[in-house]
């Protein structure tokens, strides 16, 4: 089978000069400092330093943390009612409901979030509204999805148990389902808070110049500031925390279905 | 009690129709003002085709759904063909080689857009590459592959790998193999994968923007770059609104009917 193996040369060359190296440079740029544009190679933690100490990036990281928690929390109180609804639908409707949400997943971003621009002309907003409720509508089909594929998944027989030994919808509700779905909502958090941490369109466009969050300052770095060093360990910081997230909402997962 | 489900059952539709009534609100709102006879935003002046006529008359957003258009097929084609191959690849590989290369396969998916972006606009400026159609084909190829591989591995791990193996005694070369036996299982996921990839480049916004030239844009750049509200954009996202409908409805009714043609066949 080895001649099989040798299949996947090309795509083993491209993984080292496209997806290896360009995180090298990042690691590279991050953790050095450039003088006069020509890089001295010297290990240097000052980059990260100077985002920690001063507390307008701070405020920047923590305005992001919480606009990505906030709109995982809207999606999910949302979502979680619409997911639990479609899944008691007869199979063809929930087929044809979750084809419905799917659809205008397909439709370019910016095209959307520019079409809430224009509805929002319509409605005097605090731009932190706007933003949220653009983020919402782009994230709240990811979390439906994931909610209800978890609900689908469900053991009928458990529910007719439940309620065959006297519990109420309810209480079944409370008992039975939604603890067997919180491994839903967990794949939902990862595909909303997740990108939600690093989204500079939505806030660029709906919120309007004066609304900076952490993907907005890694964009000013390097395309405007040209500062790449500094841009570079912003960045890392970001894909750090993102990281970090992930590892421990899979470990919450992991935990769930042991517990289950 | 019959009553009160039926309360229930009203409760949960209204709710059903107002999340949907949300996630169509704005595109039922391009497509009603991109007949807008006036520039509002707001009031609806009477029925016209103006946005449409003057699209079409905007170099500069034709040439991005141009530019769009083509990179988006190059890096499907590209990374269809090379993603399949590599999965196949893969798939036979010692398990260490194949945790390591799905892993890192795996970056560009879980990598949040910015940090892929910026990674690859630093590694085309340290290689001195100038920033152009090339270096973004480039790097849409990179972050389209990773999807082909994830959508073809799952449906290689459930082939019986004796079937190639038989095809590889038989005295088929490997290319033989792949070409006759393989693929031909695999076909349904590489088409997802295709597909997946194509919408993933042509609605990307946040690599292209760091890693094209000064002299190209796609459509998601025209748009973020536009200074004024043109109601053009309407009439565009109306265009794509209908496509993508085509062509979600047509790679929902294929497969049904020829299932039903199979189903037909096997009476």
């Amino acid at each position: 089978m080895k001649s099989f193996f040798r299949m996947s040369y090309p795509y083993l060359v491209w993984i080292a000069l496209f997806i290896v190296a360009p995180m090298i440079m990042i690691l590279l740029y991050a953790t050095t400092r450039s003088s006069n544009g020509v890089i001295t190679f010297s290990f240097t933690l000052d980059n990260f330093a100077r985002f920690f100490s001063d507390p307008t990036f701070l405020k920047v990281l923590w305005t992001s943390l919480r606009i990505a928690l906030i709109t995982t929390v809207f999606c999910i109180l949302i979502g979680y009612p619409a997911a639990l609804f479609i899944a008691n639908l007869p199979e063809k409707r929930q087929t044809f409901m979750i084809l419905l949400l799917t659809l205008p997943m397909w439709i370019n971003m910016l095209l959307k979030t520019y079409a809430w621009r224009g509805i929002l002309m319509n409605f005097d907003l605090e731009s932190e509204v706007k933003v949220f409720i653009g983020m919402v509508y782009d994230f709240l089909p990811y979390m439906i999805i994931q909610i209800h594929t978890a609900i689908a998944k469900l053991d009928r027989n458990l529910l007719i148990a439940s309620y065959d030994l006297g519990a109420n919808r309810w209480k079944t509700f409370l008992k039975v389902t939604l603890p067997l779905s919180v491994p839903g909502i967990i794949s939902g958090i990862t595909l909303v808070f997740l990108p939600a941490v690093s989204s500079f369109v939505i806030p660029k466009l709906l919120g309007g110049g004066n609304y900076v969050l952490i993907g907005n300052l890694i964009e000013t770095y390097f395309l405007v500031a040209g500062d790449w060093n500094f841009g570079s360990a912003i960045s890392l910081i970001m894909a750090l925390i993102i990281i970090a997230s992930m590892y421990l909402t899979k470990k919450l997962d992991r935990s769930t279905v042991e517990e289950g | 009690m019959e009553r009160k489900k039926s309360v229930w059952n009203f409760f949960t539709s209204g709710y059903l129709l107002l999340v949907l009534a949300f996630i169509y609100l704005p595109i039922l709102y391009v497509v009603v003002f991109s007949f807008n006879d006036s520039k509002s935003m707001i009031s609806f002046a009477g029925f016209s085709t103006r946005w449409y006529e003057e699209m079409f008359q905007n170099r500069e957003m034709l040439e991005s759904i141009w530019y769009t258009v083509l990179v988006a097929l190059i890096a499907t084609g590209v990374s269809t063909v090379v993603g399949t191959v590599a999965a196949i690849g893969l798939s036979k590989a010692k398990p260490l080689v194949r945790t390591i290369a799905l892993e890192l396969n795996n970056l560009p998916v879980l990598n949040p857009d910015i940090v892929t972006a910026i990674s690859l606009m630093l590694l085309f400026l340290s290689a001195k590459i100038q920033r152009s159609i090339v270096t973004l084909t480039l790097a849409h190829i990179t972050f389209c592959i990773p999807y082909v591989i994830l959508s073809v591995m799952p449906k290689l791990r459930q082939l019986d790998d004796n079937v190639a193996e038989a095809a590889l005694d038989l005295g088929a070369s490997p290319w033989q193999a792949l070409r006759k036996v393989i693929i031909p299982q695999i076909y349904p996921a590489i088409f997802s994968g295709a597909l997946i990839a194509f919408s993933m480049s042509f609605d990307d916004f946040v690599i292209s923007f760091f890693t094209a030239g000064v002299d190209v844009q796609n459509i998601s750049m025209y748009v973020y770059s536009m200074k004024r509200f043109n109601p053009s954009v309407n009439a565009l996202s109306t265009l794509i609104v209908i496509a993508v409908t085509l062509v979600l409805v047509l790679a929902n009714v294929i497969p049904a009917l020829r299932e039903r043609k199979n189903k037909k066949e096997e009476i």
